[in-house]
């Protein structure tokens, strides 16, 4: 391997990511599956680095599930982005953070459409103004949230409490890194790194101290698919999918994944539990699963936060084994306690549970 | 009027331009030579052995040497030929890298291709993976005499990927650069019988063997060497924990995916309009089709033709071509010249 070959690459497939002063576009989905990510990106954005995110209660989902799913046609999707971009110029922000991989495919393939067929753009105008009585100004970035986290990754090392670094040995984690397809498959110019050899995620995992595998399947789709999981008979080529990747990745030993869509995280989450329970299988060295992290959970977790606040009990694969690598302690008693104390059912047949 | 009164510029000094160069100084025109690299010769330097027949390529380079040997003949090396510009009363002027300045009777473009830069090709990983070379890569190797991987172990599985950069709408080539396949199988049949026990998978779209000779080649391969061709268009390349690559193709003829390792993986790169002569036609108001070559001014009878009075193109600065073409194409070029020369 050629490092000088990956920088290249890398220096071609660079964007503008702001400095400050953002308009927070949540996901649907990642509240639901990972409690504390969107949570703690807010909070490490405002409170460890100062920076002005707002957010607008009225901003709603971008529809994208169902547009990829076909019940949402592409004119009415983009009446609703042309929307979000209502809100943020009636709230004078000009700079898009956008939490959720699918919504970042959507906004760029919207601009994307709107600067090769401008006709488009003054069609959505008019959607939205006979619909809203509303007007928008087309914003100047749009920015993946993970991108945001990557600007910062070194500001964030600088702070960090813990190291990517196996404390016992104090040898580099080693971490999978896994980005969602429409972060820049579809338009590689708009992803750090590009779409072959991306470089968000290294960013990050290398700034932190952990080594990045590059493994045969690190391109494969995680298996998401819209089609594929919300078609119910589809969900063993889903679920296949997950398993290519886990079997390509278990010769290297991975310690972690960390993913920066709402689907791929979830995704090779649960299938870990789906696989053991068909196949009896459990990745990862020693039985013990690879834990899949977001890119927020990991940055947490640098900074010092505690691991459940920052939500990774609610992940089937359980951290523990990791965060004893990075020498966090953490009281596993304490994982599924309410904020007022009061214990909240656990969940059965959790990986390292 | 004939002889060295007469000037002629050839910006270029590939293979079309030596041949041009030669033909010219034979029939007693003075010519100047303007090669851009050290040497004149062009990519046929660096090849080892030449399809059909596995002719050392260093006969083509030496007749090509003595063509330019000829005393009309002034070779200037090291100089790009940067605008070329007609004059009313028929002088040509050319500007030469360096602020100099030529006049000529007449011009003659042969500047040749560019071989596509395989890292746009991001996902076979040219440049970051160790054992992904190129076919110029390969034939330096051949050179050399010994094929091996980048750890100096001799390689047990070879696949050569056909049309990079050719016929692929992603990186804006929809052309094909027409001597890559056979290309593939002359350098595919060279392995074999360096080495007997590597196996050897050609992966292409279309075997398009078009000229003399090629067909039997490709027959030969199979029935002779051994050597494996599928049908399918390589997705991506990685490397395993071994190192070792690994490909992810569709087997069109058998329907199915197919997933392979290799040790070395060799890219047969195509053709582009060359870099240098896209600026000179730029600066000179030369069209440009939509390959991105030069246009000649017709496409059946006027192929040498650049519609500039006085200029003129040959070999591969029009279209890919075998060498075989392009000595052809450099002979016409000089007949069209004398044509216009002799008529003035």
């Amino acid at each position: 391997m050629k490092p000088e070959g990956k920088k290249r690459i890398w220096a071609e497939y660079q964007k503008e990511i702001p400095d400050d002063h953002f308009f927070y576009v949540r996901s649907c989905i990642r509240q639901t599956f990972f409690a504390g990510s969107e949570q703690y990106f807010l909070k490490i954005l405002r409170e460890d680095l100062g920076k002005d995110v707002f957010e607008d209660p009225r901003h709603t989902t971008c529809t994208g599930i169902g547009y990829h799913g076909d019940v949402v046609p592409f004119e009415t999707i983009q009446t609703v982005v042309a929307r979000h971009f209502a809100l943020a110029t009636e709230a004078g922000y000009r700079h898009i953070a956008i939490s959720c991989v699918t919504s970042f495919g959507i906004y760029s393939e919207i601009l994307e459409t709107w600067k090769h067929f401008p006709e488009t753009l003054e069609r959505t105008r008019e959607d939205l103004y006979k619909a809203t009585g509303r007007t928008f100004e087309v914003p100047e970035t749009i920015s993946h949230t993970s991108d945001i986290i990557y600007k910062f990754r070194d500001e964030i090392a600088r702070k960090a409490k813990y190291n990517l670094i196996n404390v016992a040995t104090g040898k580099p984690l080693k971490v999978v890194e896994h980005i969602g397809c429409h972060y820049s498959k579809m338009f590689p110019k708009y992803g750090i790194g590009g779409a072959e050899f991306p470089h968000v995620l290294v960013g990050m995992i290398e700034s932190w101290g952990g080594d990045v595998i590059d493994y045969p399947e690190r391109r494969h789709c995680c298996g998401f698919g819209f089609r594929q999981y919300l078609v119910q008979a589809n969900r063993g080529y889903s679920l296949f999918a997950s398993r290519k990747k886990f079997e390509s990745m278990e010769p290297y030993s991975p310690d972690m994944i960390i993913a920066n869509c709402p689907g791929c995280t979830m995704f090779m989450d649960r299938w870990q539990y789906t696989i053991n329970e068909i196949d009896g299988i459990t990745y990862g060295k020693d039985g013990q699963g690879i834990p899949v992290l977001t890119y927020e959970e990991v940055a947490g977790l640098v900074l010092g936060y505690d691991p459940w606040e920052l939500g990774l009990q609610y992940h089937n694969v359980q951290s523990l084994p990791l965060l004893e690598k990075m020498g966090i302690r953490a009281d596993p008693s304490r994982r599924f306690l309410a904020k007022d104390g009061t214990r909240l059912p656990e969940p059965a047949n959790l990986i390292n549970g | 009027m004939k002889g060295t009164q007469k000037h002629v510029i050839i910006a270029g000094g590939g293979v079309a331009g030596m041949e041009a160069a030669g033909a010219l100084a034979e029939m007693g025109y003075r010519v100047t030579l303007v090669e851009k690299g050290q040497d004149p010769g062009g990519h046929l330097l660096q090849w080892h052995a030449l399809f059909p027949d596995s002719r050392p390529a260093e006969e083509v380079k030496s007749y090509l040497r003595k063509r330019i040997g000829n005393h009309n003949i002034t070779v200037i090396t090291g100089t790009a030929v940067e605008k070329i510009k007609h004059h009313p009363g028929g002088t040509v002027t050319v500007n030469l890298s360096g602020s100099k300045e030529e006049k000529a009777d007449a011009v003659i473009v042969a500047t040749g291709f560019d071989l596509f830069d395989a890292r746009r090709k991001e996902e076979y990983g040219y440049g970051i993976y160790d054992n992904v070379i190129t076919a110029p890569e390969l034939e330096t190797m051949f050179n050399g005499g010994r094929v091996t991987k980048a750890d100096g172990s001799v390689p047990s599985r070879i696949g050569m990927i056909h049309c990079v950069g050719s016929r692929d709408e992603k990186v804006n080539n929809n052309h094909c650069s027409k001597v890559c396949c056979v290309t593939a199988v002359k350098q595919a049949i060279e392995l074999r019988k360096m080495m007997p026990a590597c196996e050897v998978f050609c992966f292409y779209m279309d075997m398009r063997m078009y000229g003399p000779y090629y067909e039997e080649l490709y027959r030969e391969s199979q029935e002779v060497h051994n050597v494996n061709f599928i049908r399918g268009k390589v997705s991506e390349a990685s490397v395993n924990i071994n190192n070792r690559l690994v490909i992810k193709v569709e087997d069109t003829l058998a329907g199915r995916p197919l997933k392979m390792e290799l040790d070395i993986m060799v890219l047969m790169v195509g053709m582009e309009m060359a870099e240098a002569g896209t600026k000179l036609a730029v600066a000179s108001g030369f069209r440009l089709g939509i390959n991105r070559f030069l246009e000649a001014g017709d496409h059946h009878y006027g192929n040498n033709l650049s519609g500039v009075s006085g200029v003129f193109y040959a070999g591969t600065c029009t279209a890919p071509m075998n060498i075989t073409d392009t000595i052809s194409h450099a002979r016409a070029a000089v007949a069209e010249t004398v044509r216009y020369l002799d008529g003035r």
